[in-house]
């Protein structure tokens, strides 16, 4: 019985064999059926919008966990990210690039909330093929997203509370997209909706940060 | 050169979608809507039966029931494609409108995408997605502007 000389965590997924350029390939369908049947399964389980959010939020909050120290592996790092910016820059470079193979769009500061930031996302894939009916509102579908990015803050250190919101985007904004990456399913117009991704951070958190700055 | 109608109906013959695609397009009551797809849905049945040649299990090469593929009139061409599962989707257009063919199939993958792997989709029922239907509008104006190009 021979053991495989490379550890589990220095091995690529996906197919071994099948390297393409820009690395490992998951099926984007595989990902939508089996996110849809994670939401009908909560749904069934869930009394209101919010507890339905709250349970998605939560089963993204273990992936989180993982991901941040299969990422922080990966990445060699040999030291851990204490910092309020080095973080979110961890979280919206390195963690989007492994869970989405592109780094998030933008992550802008909130002006009227010192301790709120915003990470954006022009095509989250959790809901590429969701449309929520008229009767469920406020309720984004990539909640389950937040929750995998407060579980990557949370084992961090920098305990925060992730909310998922769909806002529009506007004329003009979106133009890098055009002739850029081809991630959009074949046939599909593109997204009216940017997912933004409002993180707020708890008061010990900034204290903390706001000491080690002197 | 217009598309008329798109409608669907799903494998018991209720309508789960009705949509005009074009300013043509006549405007018909739900309640007709309804009659209609479930007059096709029996029309497409019993048309496999009374026709002269009848293929094996009444399933065509594709592996879907046999019946009405396409119907030509004076003002109006109907196709219609019916899937493995029993669901039709049927396309109006006005005569010489070209690619209706590889416009029904992009509905359906379109259908596979956006309905099917919606969680908030019930199978059978009344469509409601939004994206769906954007989708839909926004094949039909690429096509009307710049023609379909062969896949």
């Amino acid at each position: 019985m021979s053991r495989s000389s490379t550890n589990i965590l220095d091995r690529p997924l996906g197919r071994s064999g099948t390297r393409s350029a820009e690395g490992p390939v998951v099926s984007l369908s595989a990902f939508a059926y089996v996110y849809s049947e994670l939401v009908q399964y909560h749904q069934g389980r869930a009394a209101s919008i919010s507890e339905l959010e709250r349970r998605l939020e939560s089963a993204g909050y273990g992936v989180g966990l993982k991901v941040l120290e299969m990422t922080a592996y990966r990445a060699k790092e040999t030291k851990r990210e204490t910092r309020l910016m080095s973080i979110l820059h961890f979280v919206s470079s390195s963690v989007w690039k492994s869970l989405f193979g592109k780094a998030a769009d933008s992550l802008e500061r909130s002006i009227d909330h010192t301790d709120e930031f915003m990470i954006i996302d022009y095509e989250p894939i959790a809901s590429t093929f969701v449309s929520v009916p008229p009767d469920l509102g406020q309720l984004s579908a990539d909640a389950y997203v937040s929750g995998i990015i407060a579980g990557v803050l949370d084992g961090a250190g920098f305990s925060a509370r992730v909310t998922a919101h769909s806002v529009s985007v506007e004329e003009g904004e979106y133009t890098k997209q055009q002739g850029g990456n081809t991630s959009m399913p074949s046939g599909m117009p593109p997204r009216k909706d940017k997912a933004v991704f409002l993180v707020k951070f708890s008061p010990e958190v900034l204290l903390r940060d706001a000491a080690l700055e002197r | 050169m217009g598309f008329l109608h798109l409608f669907i109906v799903n494998k018991s013959g209720g309508l789960i979608l009705h949509r005009p695609l074009g300013p043509n397009a006549p405007r018909i009551g739900t309640n007709e809507w309804l009659r209609i797809g479930s007059t096709f849905h029996s029309l497409h049945a019993i048309a496999a039966e009374a026709g002269p040649t009848k293929l094996p299990g009444n399933k065509n090469s594709s592996g879907a029931d046999d019946g009405i593929e396409q119907i030509e009139g004076g003002g109006l061409v109907l196709k219609c494609l019916q899937t493995r599962t029993g669901i039709k989707f049927v396309l109006t257009a006005e005569p010489g409108t070209p690619d209706l063919d590889t416009v029904l199939r992009e509905i359906y993958v379109l259908y596979s995408d956006c309905a099917l792997k919606d969680p908030f989709y019930e199978l059978e029922m009344p469509i409601r997605c939004e994206l769906f239907t954007n989708a839909v509008d926004n094949l039909i104006e690429r096509v009307e502007a710049g023609g379909m190009k062969s896949r």
